[in-house]
C-alpha cells in the first residue's frame, strides 16, 4: 500500500490479513492506516478490532491525528538515521588520527575541540613515519583561523595540502611557502594558518628534532633535570602575506626528554579559581617542570586537563596538544621530582 | 593461582610507579599466561594498584606527577591487554550492547575503562567513550547504537549537577542508566536522588547487575521531576569566582602566615577554596551537607598530609560563611562541616 499521498483508511476481512499482524482469535476486523512521512510512505499502522463495527467519528480523527504524528516521527528518525550516516563518513577525514608506533620515538597526542557537541574544530594534527627524503618523520600541528566545522573544512584542506608536499619536508621553508601559495590563492585573508613543523629522527638512544613555527605558540622541551626551554623557531604565519620568512630550530631529545607541541586555546584558556584569569604560558610552563619524565601519554593527557580544569564550565577554544619523546631504556628510573611541589589539595580523587 | 595476587600487585605497583610501561605490561601478560582470570586480573591486581595509587597521593607520598605517571601506566595496561590472545574480542553471541562514558567535565577514566574491560571479558558488546563525554554526544550516540544499557561513571561529586543532566537525557533517549563510582555516594543514595535506574559500587557489581537481565527502569513512574537546583545553588555556581576572590582577600587578612606564600602557594590556596566551593554547591544541588562535610574532612587530611594546619581549612570555611549571608542552607552546610573538624 502507498503511504503518500495519505490514503484512507482500508479495511480487511480478518482473514485477508497476513500472518505476522497476529492470530487474533476472534478478531472482528483489521484496518490498515497508511503513516505519511516526508513525501514517501513512513509505513504503516496496523490495528485490529474484536468487534467487526467500523471506527466511530472520533475514533477516526484520533486514528488519523495519530498516524500523522507517528509517520512524521519516524520519517524524523530515519532522516536523522541518514545524515548521521553522512556526517560520519565526511567527519571521519576531519578526526583527528591515531599517534602510530614509531621505533625509538614515543608519540602521544589530545585534542579537544572548542563546542561541546562539537568533534571537530579548528586545530589539527598529523603524523607521518615517512616524510622529506626518508630518514625523518614530521609532526604538523596547527590552528586555523575561526572555529567549527567551516574551520575543521578549512584544516581538512591545509592537511590534505601538506600531505601532498610531504616530499619536501627536508626543507621547511619550502614547504610553508608553498602552502602559503595555495592559501593567498584562495583570495580569502580570512583564511590563514598558524602551525608548527616538528621533523624528527632516531639517533641512537636520543631524538633530533627540527623544529619551525609559523607564527604558532613555541614549542617547548621538557629537560631530564625538570628545565623547560622555549624553541624560538618564530616565523610568519600562513595565508595572509605574499613573503613569509621562518626560522628551524635543531633540538636533540636525551632518553626521558620530551618536546611538547600545543595550540593557544592550552594558555589561552580562561577561568581558574578566580573565574576570569589566562592559563598563560607562565603556568604552563610552572606545571611542565613539575612533570618531568613523565611518559607522553600521562603528560599530554596531564596537560590537555590542566587547561580544561582551568576553564572549567566557561568556554574554551580548540586545545590540541602533541608530544614527541625519546623514550627512557627499559629498566631506568625516572628522574626524582624536581623539588616538593607547594601544598594543595583537592580535585585528584573523591573522599 | 589466587596465591600469586598480592606478588602481581606488588610488581605492577613498582612497575607503574617508576613509568615503566612494559614492565608493567609484562606483569599483567604474565599472570595471564599463567592462568590467571582476566576479570581477577582486572579487578584484584590491576584496580587495586589504582586505588592504591589515589591513597599514596592523598598521603603525599607520590607527587601529582607521579600520581598520572603510575595512571598513564595502568591505562596503557588495560589497552595492552586488549590484545591478549586469551582474551576473546568478539561480543558473545546472545549478549547485549552497554555503552561506557563518563560524565562531561570528568576526567577520571580509569574506573570506566575497567568497568568496559570487565563487560567485554564477559562477552558484551562493549562503546567506550572515554572521559568527560558531553551529554549531546552521548546521546546520538545512544540513538544510533541503541544499546541495553549505559553505565555512567563520575569520580567527583562536584560532577552530580551534570550527571543529573546526562541520566535524564539518556533515559529520554529510552536507554536505562547504571550509574557508579565515588561520585554518587559510598551508598549510592546520589544515584537515587538523580533518578538513575540502577547503581553499582564497582564494576564487578555493575556487570552482576547487567548480567542479571534487563534494568528495571526508574524514570517510567510519571512522579513530577524533583527540582533540585534551587535559588541558593544558582546563585552561588553564577558567583564562584567573585566568590573566591573575596574569600581570598579575607584569608589573607585573617591568615598571618599568608603574608609570606610564594605567588604559586597563593594559587594553591585560591584552588582549594574554589574547591570547597564546587563541593559546597554540590552539597546544595543534593540537599546534603554530609556530602561537603566529607570532602572538607577528605581536603584536611591531604592538606595536614602536605604541612597546612587544620586551622587554615577552619579559617577557609569562616571566611566563606562570611560572605554567604543570605545563603541559609549553605550557612548550615558549612557549620556541620566546621563541627566535624577538630
Amino acid at each position: 500500500m502507498r503511504g503518500f499521498p495519505p490514503v484512507p483508511t482500508r479495511w480487511l476481512a480478518p482473514q485477508e490479513a497476513p500472518g505476522w499482524v497476529g492470530p487474533e482469535e476472534g478478531a472482528g476486523s483489521v484496518a490498515v492506516i497508511a503513516l505519511p512521512g516526508h513525501g514517501l510512505p513512513a509505513g504503516a499502522l496496523v490495528l485490529v478490532r474484536r468487534s467487526g463495527e467500523r471506527f466511530t467519528a472520533d475514533e477516526r480523527v484520533f486514528v488519523r491525528l495519530f498516524a500523522l504524528w507517528a509517520g512524521s516521527a519516524i520519517a524524523v528518525a530515519r532522516l536523522y538515521v541518514e545524515q548521521a550516516a553522512i556526517t560520519e563518513t565526511l567527519m571521519a577525514e576531519l578526526l583527528p588520527p591515531a599517534t602510530p608506533a614509531l621505533d625509538g620515538v614515543e608519540l602521544a597526542a589530545r585534542y579537544r575541540p572548542a563546542g561541546p557537541g562539537e568533534r571537530v574544530g579548528g586545530d589539527f594534527y598529523d603524523v607521518y613515519p615517512v616524510a622529506g627524503s626518508g630518514r625523518e618523520s614530521l609532526v604538523v600541528l596547527g590552528d586555523v583561523a575561526g572555529k567549527g566545522l567551516e574551520a575543521a573544512v578549512l584544516t581538512g584542506r591545509i592537511r590534505n595540502t601538506l600531505r601532498a608536499l610531504l616530499p619536501l619536508a627536508d626543507d621547511h621553508q619550502r614547504m610553508l611557502e608553498l602552502l602559503n601559495g595555495v592559501l593567498l590563492n584562495d583570495g580569502d585573508p580570512t583564511r590563514y594558518v598558524t602551525l608548527v613543523l616538528a621533523s624528527f629522527q632516531r639517533r641512537g638512544p636520543r631524538v633530533a628534532l627540527r623544529l619551525t613555527s609559523a607564527g604558532h605558540p613555541a614549542p617547548l622541551i621538557m629537560r631530564n633535570d625538570g628545565r623547560v626551554e622555549t624553541v624560538p623557531a618564530v616565523g610568519t604565519l600562513i595565508g595572509v602575506l605574499e613573503d613569509i620568512t621562518s626560522v628551524t630550530d635543531a633540538v636533540l631529545l636525551e632518553p626521558g626528554e620530551t618536546c611538547l607541541l600545543y595550540s593557544d586555546g592550552i594558555t589561552e584558556a580562561r577561568g581558574g579559581p578566580l573565574g576570569r584569569e589566562l592559563f598563560g604560558d607562565e603556568r604552563l610552563c610552572e606545571q611542565l617542570r613539575q612533570c618531568a619524565g613523565m611518559p607522553p601519554e600521562a603528560l599530554a593527557e596531564r596537560v590537555q586537563m590542566l587547561a580544561s580544569e582551568w576553564a572549567g564550565e566557561g568556554e574554551h577554544d580548540d586545545m590540541a596538544v602533541v608530544t614527541i619523546s625519546a623514550p627512557r631504556a627499559p629498566g631506568e628510573e625516572p628522574p626524582p621530582a624536581p623539588g616538593e611541589e607547594p601544598p594543595r589539595a583537592g580535585g585528584e580523587e573523591a573522599p | 593461582m589466587s596465591g600469586g595476587v598480592e606478588e602481581r600487585v606488588e610488581a605492577l605497583w613498582a612497575a607503574a610507579t617508576a613509568g615503566d610501561e612494559r614492565a608493567a605490561t609484562r606483569v599483567a601478560t604474565d599472570a595471564l599466561d599463567a592462568g590467571l582470570p582476566m576479570e581477577t586480573l582486572l579487578l584484584d591486581v590491576v584496580a587495586a594498584v589504582q586505588s592504591r595509587v589515589g591513597h599514596e597521593w592523598a598521603a603525599n607520598r607520590l607527587s601529582v606527577a607521579q600520581e598520572h605517571t603510575a595512571t598513564a601506566v595502568n591505562e596503557r595496561v588495560l589497552a595492552a591487554l586488549a590484545h591478549h590472545p586469551t582474551r576473546q574480542n568478539d561480543p558473545a553471541p546472545g549478549m547485549g550492547r552497554i555503552v561506557v562514558a563518563c560524565i562531561d567535565g570528568e576526567w577520571h577514566a580509569f574506573p570506566a575503562r575497567l568497568l568496559a574491560e570487565v563487560l567485554r571479558a564477559r562477552g558484551w558488546h562493549v562503546d567506550y567513550l572515554g572521559a568527560q563525554v558531553p551529554t549531546p554526544h552521548l546521546v546520538a550516540h545512544l540513538h544510533l547504537t541503541n544499546p541495553d544499557a549505559v553505565a555512567l561513571s563520575s569520580s567527583l561529586a562536584i560532577r552530580l549537577p551534570a550527571a543529573h543532566t546526562a541520566i535524564s537525557a539518556c533515559q529520554a533517549a529510552g536507554t536505562p542508566v547504571v550509574a557508579g563510582g565515588a561520585a554518587f555516594g559510598p551508598d549510592g543514595r546520589y544515584a537515587r536522588l538523580l533518578g538513575a535506574d540502577a547503581w553499582a559500587p564497582d564494576a564487578r557489581t555493575a556487570a552482576d547487575l547487567l548480567a542479571a537481565g534487563p534494568l528495571p527502569r526508574q524514570a517510567t513512574s510519571g512522579e513530577e521531576p524533583r527540582q533540585l537546583a534551587d535559588r541558593e545553588y544558582t546563585d552561588l555556581t553564577r558567583s564562584a569566582g567573585s566568590l573566591v576572590g573575596a574569600v581570598m582577600d579575607d584569608l589573607t587578612r585573617r591568615v598571618p602566615a599568608m603574608a609570606g606564600y610564594t605567588e604559586q602557594q597563593l594559587e594553591r590556596t585560591a584552588e582549594d577554596v574554589a574547591y570547597l566551593v564546587d563541593f559546597l554547591r554540590a552539597a546544595l544541588y543534593v540537599h546534603d551537607p554530609e556530602l561537603f562535610s566529607a570532602f572538607v574532612g577528605w581536603m584536611t587530611s591531604v592538606l595536614t598530609a602536605r604541612g597546612v594546619p587544620e586551622s587554615a581549612v577552619l579559617a577557609a570555611l569562616d571566611a566563606l560563611a562570611g560572605r554567604l549571608t543570605g545563603f541559609p542552607r549553605a550557612l548550615g552546610t558549612l557549620a556541620r562541616a566546621r563541627t566535624t573538624l577538630g
